[in-house]
C-alpha cells in the first residue's frame, strides 16, 4: 500500500507537497472574514462583564441612534424565534441541561454571555454603538469552583436545582469485561502496592489562529452561512432543527478554516444569532469575533479533577484501576462537551492489560465558559493519568519506568486484543515502537548522564520522561456511538466524479480545516484509480457539493473519510470494467484493471480510464443497458475504531534554584498504522507535541473571583512562541489497522495526548531524588520551586496537603498552596 | 478624513481615510488585500505583519495614515507572477504551513529575519519568529523553511521581497 521500490509511482506513501498550500502562501486565501456581500451588515456583540446575575434592563435607544446603526437587538427581541441551542451529546437520559437560549434574555450564566447584537453599516460603527449598550445586572453568587459545584451549596441555574448534569459509570464486573475494582484494592491494601493520586486537567482554550467569523445571506431560494466552523454539515442540520426548515434550503459553506482543534466543533450562539439578524433584518449579516471575544466566549477545553487508584502487586503488576472525574462543563451543555470525559473513559487502561477497572465520572455546571472537545478530547486526560500513575508505580517498585511497563503492557502477540473497558485493539507493536525511540533517544546514555548530575549535586538535574500511548481514532462506528447516547452517527460519505476528459472530482464530506485533505485524498484516489496525482480535484466543506457528511473531528478523515473515499473509487473501476469489455471486445471476466488501465488478459491489447470516460461522455457506443455514468459513491461506517500508538520520550533540564525547566530533547515513535503522506504526519506530530507541551508547562484558563477570565488576550494567556520550543525527532513503526483497507489509524491528536505526560514525568523525575512526586501543571518555574523546596520530607504537592474529593476546598488554590 | 498616498505591492494609491483606520483595515477593507489577517487585538500574533519600506511591522499596529509617503508590500506583492518568492517557496517546500492563517505573517517576518541574518542559525530564527504566534505546525517546520530559504536562495530570500 505504500511507495516502495517495488511501487515507485505510487502516490501512497510518497511526500506531495501540499495542493492547498499555493492560495495559502499567496495570499489568496478564503477566510470566512474576507467575505464581503453587497449590503452587508456588521455585528458587534454585548457581552455579560457578570459570571452570573439577572438582567433588569437594557437601554438600547444610544446605540441605535448612533451612527450607522440599523439595529440593536436583545434577547427579548429573539425570544420567540431562538429556542435553545441543541446540544449532541447527552451522555445519559435522565441528563440535567438548563435552557440554552443564543441571546440571554432574562439571565446570564457566565461572563462573556451574548446579552444583545449592535447591527450597524461598518464592523466599526457596531462596535462603537455596542459600548453605548447599557445593561442593568443584578448580581447573583456565582459557582466557579467545580469541587465546590458538587454540594450545591451555590447554584450555577437556580431553576434546576442543582449543579449535577450526570453521573455516568463503567464497571468491568458489571460489563463483563474484567473483574472487581473492589475486591482489586482490597488485596493491594494487603501486601500489595496502592497508589492513591489526584491530578487536574487545567482549563486550556483551544486558541485557533483564525478567530470564528459567520456570514449569512437570508436571500434567495436558499439560506446561505459561510462559517469559520469544523462542521458545516452538522451545523446545516442544526441549523434546520433550530429554525424548522428543510436542510434543502440551507447551505453552510467552511472556506479556508483557520485551525480548530476542537475548538471550532460547536454550534455556537454567535452563529444562530447572526443568522436570525440576517432573517429579520433581510439583509446579509457578518459576525467576526475579537481575539479577546474568542479567548473569553469560544468553548474551552479539559477541566477536570481526577482521583485515581491503582492497585498492584508487590512486583508491580497492575491489578486494577479506580478512576473517579469531576468535570466541569461550564455554564451549559455544548455541542459535545458532556461526552469528552465518556472518550477518555475507555483509554484509561491505555497499553496495559490489567484484569479491573471501574470509571465514575459526574459532571457539573459552573458560571464559567463552557467546556467542550479540544484536541484529543478525554484521551489526554486518560492517558496523563494512567501514564503518570506507572512511574508513580515505577517508583514504589524501584524499577525503571520503562520496565514497569513492559511487565504490564500488552504484547505484540496478543493482538487482537480484548480491553478490560470493552475495546477490541486490532493492532499494535507497543515492544517495536519503544525500541525504536529508546534507540534514537539516546535512552541508556541519557541515564547515565542523569545519574552523575545527581551524584555531582548538579544544580541543573536531567529529568527523563516516557508515555507510551494508546489512543482510539476515527469516532464511528455509528452503532457504538448510538449506545454511548452520542446524537450523531460517525460515517463518511465520498464520491467519485469521472470527467469527460478523465480528470476526477472527489467530494468528501470530511471537511478540513488545515490538516491537507485535499493533498493526501488525491493520492488516495490517483492511486486507486491509477491517475495523475495532479489530475484528481478534492471538493470539501460546502453542503451544496458535499451533500452527506460529518465533517472532522478526532482524527476520522482519513480512517473513515478516506475508507469511503477507497470505496466509491473502487466503485468507478467496478462501472467502467463492463465498459472496457465491451469497447476491447472481450469477455468481463478476461479484463484486469491495473495502474489506471483495462486491458484484456493475456494479450496486449488494453485502454486506459480517461479513454472510456470519454466514451461514456460520448455514450456512442456502450453495452446495452448501461447507464453512461461512472460517477459513484460510498458511505462507510467501519467495524470499529482504530489505535494508533506510540513511545515519546522526553529529557527535561531543571534548575532546582530557580524553579525553570527546559526542553533539552523529545523523540518519537507513533505507529500509526499505513501513512499516506509522510510529510503532512510529520507536520500534523509537530503540531500535535506543541500543544501537549504546552499543557505540561505553559497553557491555563484562569478566571478570578469573580468569574472573570483572566486570561483574556494573548499577553495572559501563553501561547507557545517559536523561541519556546524545540525541533523534534521523530519516527514510525507501523502495524497496519484492520478496520480499513488503507491500514491507516489516524495522526491529529497523537502527538497531544503523548506529550502532556511525557513532559511532567521528566519534570518530576528531574527532582524525585529531591522528595518530589508530583508537579501540577502547568509546571510553572515557581509551581517546580515550591515542589522542590516544599517543607518536609516529602516534598510533593500531593498527599495531605492535596485537597480530598469531598473537601469544598477552591481548586485552584488548594493547587496553588499545597505545595507551598 | 485624512488624504494619504502610498504605494502598495508595486502600486500606487492614493485615498482618504479616517484618521483611526488601522493599515491592516485599509489593506483588507479598503484595497481588498485580505492576504494579511488579523489574528488578535493585542498586537501579539503577528498575523498581520507587512512591510513597510522593507522592515516588517504589525499592521494591526501602524495607522493608515502613518503609511502615507511610504512602500508597503503584503503576501500579495510577493510573489512575481507565478514565480514565489523563495521564502514562498520553502514554506510549500518545508511544509512550513498547516491552516495557513498564521503563514502571510509568518513569510513576512521571516523574510525580515533573513535580511537580519542572511544565514542565520536555528535559534536566530527562532527568536527572529518568537512575535508570530502558529498554532498548528508546532513551529518544527516554520523554522526548518527558513533554514530552507536562507540555505537554497543565499542572501536573495530576504532582499527579494523587500521590493
Ligand atoms: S493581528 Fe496584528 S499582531 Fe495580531
Ligand atoms: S498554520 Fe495554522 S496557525 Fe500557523
Amino acid at each position: 500500500m505504500t511507495a516502495t521500490q517495488d511501487r515507485p509511482t505510487a502516490e501512497i506513501g510518497r511526500d506531495r507537497r501540499r495542493k492547498e498550500d499555493q492560495r495559502l502562501i499567496t495570499g489568496r486565501t478564503r477566510w470566512t472574514d474576507n467575505i464581503a456581500l453587497p449590503g452587508m451588515l456588521h455585528l458587534a456583540m454585548v457581552r455579560s462583564p457578570f459570571a452570573h446575575a439577572t438582567i433588569t434592563g437594557i437601554d438600547t435607544e444610544a446605540a441605535a441612534g448612533a451612527p450607522d446603526v440599523v439595529a440593536v437587538v436583545t434577547g427579548r427581541d429573539l425570544a420567540d424565534v431562538q429556542g435553545s441551542i441543541p446540544t449532541a451529546w447527552n451522555i445519559t437520559t435522565d441528563q440535567k441541561s438548563p435552557p440554552h437560549p443564543a441571546m440571554a434574555v432574562d439571565r446570564v450564566a457566565f461572563a462573556g454571555e451574548v446579552v444583545a447584537a449592535v447591527v450597524a453599516r461598518s464592523a466599526a460603527a457596531a462596535r462603537d454603538a455596542a459600548e453605548l449598550v447599557d445593561v442593568d445586572y443584578d448580581e447573583h453568587p456565582a459557582v466557579l469552583d467545580l469541587k465546590k459545584a458538587a454540594d450545591d451549596s451555590t447554584l450555577a441555574h437556580p431553576d434546576l436545582g442543582t449543579n449535577k448534569s450526570a453521573f455516568w459509570q463503567f464497571d468491568s464486573a458489571g460489563a463483563g469485561t474484567g473483574g472487581s475494582i473492589d475486591e482489586a484494592i482490597e488485596q493491594a491494601r494487603s501486601g500489595g502496592i496502592l497508589i492513591e493520586r489526584e491530578y487536574r486537567q487545567q482549563r486550556l482554550i483551544p486558541a485557533f489562529m483564525e478567530p470564528r467569523s459567520f456570514v449569512c445571506d437570508p436571500n434567495g431560494e436558499q439560506l446561505v452561512l459561510w462559517s469559520a466552523t469544523q462542521i458545516p454539515h452538522i451545523t446545516r442540520f442544526f441549523l434546520a432543527a433550530v429554525l424548522g426548515i428543510p436542510e434543502s434550503k440551507i447551505r453552510v459553506i467552511a472556506p479556508d478554516v483557520g485551525g480548530g482543534f476542537g475548538g471550532k466543533l460547536q454550534f455556537v450562539p454567535e452563529e444562530i444569532i447572526t443568522v436570525l439578524v440576517a432573517r429579520r433584518t433581510g439583509k446579509p449579516c457578518k459576525y467576526t469575533e475579537t481575539r479577546s471575544e474568542s479567548l473569553m466566549a469560544a468553548h474551552h477545553g479539559r477541566d477536570q479533577w481526577q482521583r485515581l487508584t491503582l492497585a498492584a502487586d508487590s512486583e508491580g503488576t497492575v491489578t486494577g484501576l479506580k478512576v473517579d472525574l469531576l468535570c466541569d462543563l461550564g455554564a451549559y451543555a455544548g455541542t459535545v462537551g458532556g461526552g469528552v470525559p465518556i472518550l477518555g473513559a475507555f483509554m484509561y487502561n491505555a497499553i496495559y492489560k490489567f484484569p479491573a477497572y471501574q470509571f465514575n465520572c459526574t459532571n457539573y455546571y459552573t458560571n464559567k465558559t463552557l467546556t467542550d472537545a479540544y484536541r484529543g478530547a478525554g484521551r489526554p486526560e486518560a492517558t496523563f493519568a494512567i501514564e503518570r500513575l506507572m512511574d508513580e508505580l515505577a517508583a514504589e517498585v524501584g524499577v525503571d519506568p520503562l520496565e514497569i511497563r513492559e511487565r504490564n503492557w500488552i504484547g505484540h502477540e496478543e493482538f487482537p486484543f480484548s480491553t478490560v473497558a470493552g475495546l477490541e485493539y486490532d493492532s499494535g507493536n507497543y515492544e517495536a515502537a519503544t525500541a525504536k525511540a529508546k534507540e534514537s533517544f539516546g535512552y541508556d546514555e541519557l541515564r547515565a548522564e542523569q545519574r552523575q548530575r545527581r551524584e555531582s549535586g548538579d544544580r541543573v538535574q536531567l529529568g527523563i520522561g516516557i508515555s507510551t500511548f494508546t489512543e482510539m481514532c476515527g469516532l464511528a462506528p455509528s452503532r457504538v456511538l448510538g449506545a454511548l447516547n452520542y446524537g450523531a452517527g460517525g460515517w463518511e460519505h465520498a464520491q467519485v466524479r469521472m470527467g469527460g476528459t478523465g480528470k476526477v472530482e472527489v467530494v468528501t464530506g470530511a471537511s478540513a480545516h488545515g490538516q491537507g485533505h485535499e493533498t493526501a485524498f488525491s493520492q488516495i484516489v490517483a492511486d486507486r484509480l491509477g491517475v495523475p496525482f495532479e489530475d484528481v480535484e478534492v471538493l470539501h466543506g460546502d453542503t451544496q457539493i458535499s451533500t452527506k457528511g460529518y465533517d472532522t473531528y478526532g482524527s476520522r478523515s482519513l480512517v473513515v473519510g478516506g475508507e469511503a473515499l477507497v470505496r466509491a473509487a473502487d466503485k468507478v473501476i467496478e462501472k467502467a470494467k463492463p465498459i472496457a469489455a465491451h469497447l476491447l471486445e472481450a469477455s468481463a471476466d478476461d479484463i484486469e484493471f491495473e495502474s489506471g488501465r483495462f486491458s484484456v488478459r493475456g494479450t496486449d491489447q488494453g485502454m486506459g480510464l480517461a479513454e472510456i470516460a470519454t466514451a461514456v461522455f460520448a455514450a456512442h457506443n456502450l453495452p446495452d443497458g448501461i447507464e453512461p455514468n461512472l460517477d459513484s459513491e460510498a458511505t462507510f461506517d467501519p467495524v470499529s475504531f482504530s489505535y494508533p500508538h506510540g513511545t515519546h520520550l522526553c529529557a527535561m533540564e531543571v534548575d532546582t534554584e530557580t524553579g525553570e525547566v527546559r526542553m533539552r530533547k523529545y523523540t518519537c515513535v507513533d505507529d500509526i498504522g499505513n501513512i499516506i503522506n509522510p510529510l503532512i504526519v510529520a507536520g500534523q506530530v509537530h503540531g500535535g507535541l506543541v500543544q501537549g507541551i504546552a499543557q505540561a508547562l505553559w497553557e491555563e484558563a484562569v478566571h478570578d473571583e469573580a468569574g472573570t477570565l483572566v486570561s483574556g488576550s494573548f499577553v495572559d494567556y501563553l501561547l507557545p512562541t517559536s523561541a519556546d520550543t524545540i525541533s523534534f525527532d521523530i519516527d514510525h513503526t507501523t502495524s497496519p489497522s484492520t478496520t480499513n483497507t488503507l491500514g491507516t489509524k489516524g495522526v491529529g491528536e497523537a502527538g497531544t495526548i503523548a506529550s502532556t505526560p511525557a513532559v511532567v514525568n521528566a519534570v518530576v523525575d528531574a527532582v524525585r531524588h529531591l522528595g518530589v512526586t508530583d508537579v501540577q501543571m502547568p509546571c510553572t518555574p515557581e509551581r517546580v520551586w515550591r515542589a522542590i523546596h516544599a517543607d518536609g520530607a516529602g516534598g510533593s504537592t500531593e498527599g495531605a496537603a492535596m485537597p480530598h474529593f469531598d473537601d469544598a476546598e477552591p481548586g485552584r488554590d488548594s493547587t496553588e498552596g499545597a505545595g507551598a | 478624513m485624512v488624504r494619504i498616498s502610498l504605494d502598495v505591492d508595486g502600486d500606487h494609491v492614493s485615498d482618504e481615510v479616517e484618521p483611526r483606520m488601522l493599515l491592516v483595515q485599509y489593506l483588507r477593507e479598503k484595497l481588498g488585500k485580505t492576504g494579511t489577517v488579523v489574528g488578535c487585538d493585542t498586537s501579539n500574533c503577528g498575523a498581520c505583519t507587512v512591510h513597510l519600506d522593507g522592515r516588517s511591522v504589525k499592521s494591526c499596529n501602524v495607522l493608515a495614515v502613518q503609511a502615507d509617503g511610504h512602500e508597503v508590500t503584503t503576501i500579495e506583492g510577493l510573489a512575481d507572477g507565478d514565480e514565489l518568492h523563495p521564502v514562498q517557496e520553502a514554506f510549500r517546500e518545508c511544509h512550513g504551513l498547516q491552516c495557513g492563517f498564521c503563514t502571510p505573517g509568518m513569510i513576512m517576518q521571516a523574510i525580515d529575519v533573513l535580511n537580519e541574518h542572511p544565514q542565520p542559525t536555528e535559534e536566530e530564527v527562532r527568536l527572529g519568529l518568537e512575535g508570530n504566534l502558529c498554532r498548528c505546525t508546532g513551529y518544527h517546520n516554520i523554522v526548518k523553511s527558513v533554514l530552507y530559504a536562507a540555505e537554497h536562495s543565499g542572501s536573495t530570500a530576504g532582499a527579494g521581497g523587500a521590493q
